[in-house]
């Protein structure tokens, strides 16, 4: 998080779990700033973490607050709007509480619950069965390419949080649809309009391999990938639905939409470092010096230009690479 | 003769759990007792109390499926799996081949050997071995892999015969055709013969023939499960004069896999329809073996311009095949159409190039059942797209890293690559 203690001592953490358990997967969920935001020096201290992520993390899961508000926001609006499904419950916890989503208080617990969905769905495979199981380290075995590019993008279907919130299910090729959509990403950025490199679907409940087949068949036209990992889907199956639910869907997608992202955060660091404001906080601590923050802006830099490097080749012609020429002969 | 199944990873212990199903139920089932102790004594053992276990070691780096399967089989009231049959670990393999090969198989080499040499010790002549695996994920692709090492180095003398499930075309897993092209190479080397099933295939019978509407992974495991039931339940083979085999992987690896570079084999069956319309159906054999006949020439998962020009024909040619027919009238059923030289390759004697196997009692609910297994091109289209992809996946180093940091090197990629082009290369050229 933004915050000295979650992204200073969280990722030390991180980097003391690689250095005692080098083997163990280190999948990360980071909160990312929004706009508004309540610490000033977020933005030094997300890009010293990012560092830090990029770095020693296997994977990062980045999460945006204003997307979490969005969800929310957006719960409250299917539970008050006119066509009221049966399941959603009104004066339930979300909605009851007086508090219309305002922005001058943010209903943290009912964002962290939705953070705490995505840990569930990834995790559900490792909690229950399923004919195709899908483990966090195969998570990060196929959706890193190359070692930095480890940013995954999150998206959850149905929108609930885990408060007793039961929004009607929707036909399940709709569900599929909704994946893919803006509003069920948990970072604001475009899935669509940029590259996917790889993408993972963690489906639970009573969904059936066929179905799976069929949407993934449906999406990919609209969905560019990139041209060495144009069938780069990783798939899995859970029996267990969510607790009031007959399925749902996690989407990871290693997108190069995280750019803009990067981008904007590379901003609002460079806005206060260039007049190095409260700057002198952070060196008063002993063992931290200017270099370390030059060192995580080119870290940041670095990062931004590989993505940037895969964005430009969508547009390139791809053709199959040249194949190895056997000697034809007799084969006795 | 008995056979030793290694399960391996999610997909093999999934499989070869509905195999012993269908196995135990057919030879219940069946009305001849020679059939039945036959088929018992291959694939099952007895014990004091006079239930059947299933000559099976079950091999996997995470507990959940192990669980499911063994569940699964004592469930069934019929045969279960030995209790101490097993092993498993918690952390899984990451869909990472390096890792299976490079580190897990060599960390747990005794413990799964143990469990083999128990399995091997308590049959009394051992036919040899079907190891079952995936090649698109890391436990049965890597570990799977290197078991088969161990396995030819241990008892190098015995048949090794690799069942393996090839994934969908497009994606269960993103580095699937990487591992398939690690696991192919090396099992080159180590198997005898592998006999391949494709879901992308199985996927169209269980949709275009079975009539199934929501297709779902068991129902792939069962359609693959009863191919190979009727591939290794009990026949009359030439060399077994009147009895069952004793020998069943010996005579199948020796009628198909004659030549080092040709050891991938595929099996169609006929009939295959829902169950609920056999009993309405009948059957005829010149029927079914000019159906039978037909997909093996014209191998339907051809496209033809693709396959031209691979095979510069399009038309599938054959290294050799097997015909095993079940049931009624076997003795009777006229072959001839086997036996044309225009489906062969031309360096070999039609004669020696097509077997024949029977048995009279019939398979499942079938009167009448026949499975074809060939050593044809009918394999080669999905070969060399795997290659290709992985080629492609390859020239840009994406997830490269991922198996460098376990211990194969771009070199290792390289060899791989290399002997399956050849492979590749030599299907290609089977019609010359």
């Amino acid at each position: 998080t933004v915050c000295g203690t979650g992204s200073g001592l969280g990722t030390r953490v991180l980097s003391l779990l690689e250095e005692e358990f080098p083997d163990v997967c280190r999948i990360v969920t980071a909160v990312y700033p929004s706009a508004e935001d309540d610490v000033i020096t977020s933005p030094y201290n997300t890009v010293l973490a990012m560092q830090e992520l990029t770095e020693h993390a296997d994977c990062v899961l980045p999460v945006e607050n204003q997307s979490l508000l969005d969800i929310l926001n957006k719960i409250d609006a299917m539970s008050y709007g006119t066509k009221l499904g049966p399941g959603v419950k009104r004066n339930n916890c979300v909605t009851s509480g007086g508090s219309r989503l305002s922005g001058a208080q943010k209903p943290f617990d009912a964002m962290n619950n939705i953070v705490a969905n995505l840990l569930l769905n990834i995790t559900s495979s490792t909690r229950f069965e399923g004919s195709l199981n899908m483990d966090l380290n195969e998570i990060a075995m196929n959706l890193v390419p190359f070692p930095r590019l480890h940013y995954l993008v999150p998206s959850l279907t149905p929108l609930y949080s885990l408060a007793d919130v039961s929004i009607p299910t929707k036909r399940l090729d709709q569900m599929f649809s909704d994946a893919f959509s803006k509003d069920h990403q948990l970072i604001r950025a475009n899935l669509k309009h940029s590259l996917f490199l790889a993408s993972a679907l963690m489906v639970r409940g009573d969904v059936h391999m066929s179905d799976l087949r069929r949407n993934i068949e449906r999406l990919r036209s609209s969905l560019p990938f990139v041209s060495w990992n144009q069938e780069g889907w990783k798939t899995g199956l859970c029996s267990v639905p969510p607790v009031g639910h007959s399925h749902s869907m996690l989407a990871l997608s290693n997108n190069t939409c995280v750019k803009a992202t990067f981008m904007e955060l590379r901003d609002s660091f460079t806005k206060l470092y260039k007049k190095k404001a409260h700057l002198h906080h952070y060196l008063h601590v002993d063992g931290m010096e200017q270099s370390i923050f030059s060192e995580a802006l080119s870290s940041l830099t670095g990062l931004i230009e590989d993505y940037h490097h895969l964005d430009v080749s969508k547009s390139r012609l791809q053709r199959d690479t040249p194949r190895l020429r056997i000697a034809t002969g007799s084969s006795s | 003769m008995s056979v030793v199944t290694i399960q391996l990873g999610q997909c093999g212990n999934q499989v070869g759990q509905e195999l012993f199903d269908i196995i135990c139920n057919d030879a219940e089932q069946s009305q001849r007792k020679t059939y039945s102790t036959s088929c018992s004594a291959r694939f099952f053992r007895p014990t004091s109390k006079g239930d059947l276990v299933a000559r099976a070691v079950l091999v996997d780096m995470e507990p959940k499926v192990i669980n499911q399967s063994m569940n699964k089989a004592v469930k069934s009231g019929r045969w279960r799996y030995g209790e101490d049959s097993h092993f498993s670990q918690k952390q899984g393999s990451g869909n990472n081949w390096a890792n299976g090969y490079c580190v897990l198989g060599p960390r747990h080499k005794d413990a799964v050997e143990e469990l083999v040499r128990q399995e091997v010790e308590r049959c009394d002549a051992l036919a040899g071995f079907i190891p079952v695996m995936s090649v698109a994920g890391g436990t049965g692709s890597g570990v799977g892999t290197y078991v088969t090492q161990c396995l030819r180095d241990i008892y190098p003398t015995s048949f090794i015969l690799n069942h393996l499930t090839w994934p969908y075309g497009t994606g269960e897993v993103i580095v699937q055709n990487y591992n398939s092209v690690l696991t192919l190479a090396h099992l080159y080397q180590l198997s005898d013969a592998m006999l391949v099933h494709e879901n992308d295939t199985v996927h169209k019978i269980c949709s275009q023939l079975l009539n199934i509407k929501q297709i779902s992974f068991s129902d792939i495991n069962m359609v693959i499960a009863h191919q190979l039931g009727g591939v290794l339940q009990p026949a009359l083979t030439p060399d077994s004069y009147g009895v069952y085999s004793r020998n069943p992987l010996g005579e199948l690896v020796s009628a198909l896999a004659c030549h080092p570079e040709y050891k991938l084999l595929s099996v169609s069956t006929v009939p295959q329809m829902p169950s609920s319309s056999i009993a309405f159906s009948t059957f005829s054999w010149p029927a079914l073996l000019k159906h039978l006949r037909q997909m093996l020439i014209s191998n339907t998962r051809m496209e033809v311009e693709r396959t031209r020009s691979l095979t510069q024909g399009g038309f599938n040619t054959s290294l050799a095949n097997l015909l095993i027919l079940r049931g009624k009238d076997v003795y009777s059923a006229e072959t001839g159409g086997f036996e044309d030289p225009a489906i062969y390759t031309p360096w070999l004697r039609s004669e020696e190039a097509f077997s024949l196997w029977k048995s009279p009692v019939s398979f499942d609910k079938y009167e009448k059942f026949a499975t074809l297994v060939s050593n044809s091109q009918a394999l080669l289209r999905p070969l060399d797209d795997m290659v290709r992809k992985a080629w492609n996946m390859f020239a840009s180093r994406a997830y490269i890293h991922q198996y460098i940091k376990y211990n194969i090197s771009e070199e290792d990629f390289l060899d791989s690559f290399t002997s399956l082009e050849q492979v590749i290369s030599s299907y290609g050229q089977l019609q010359c």
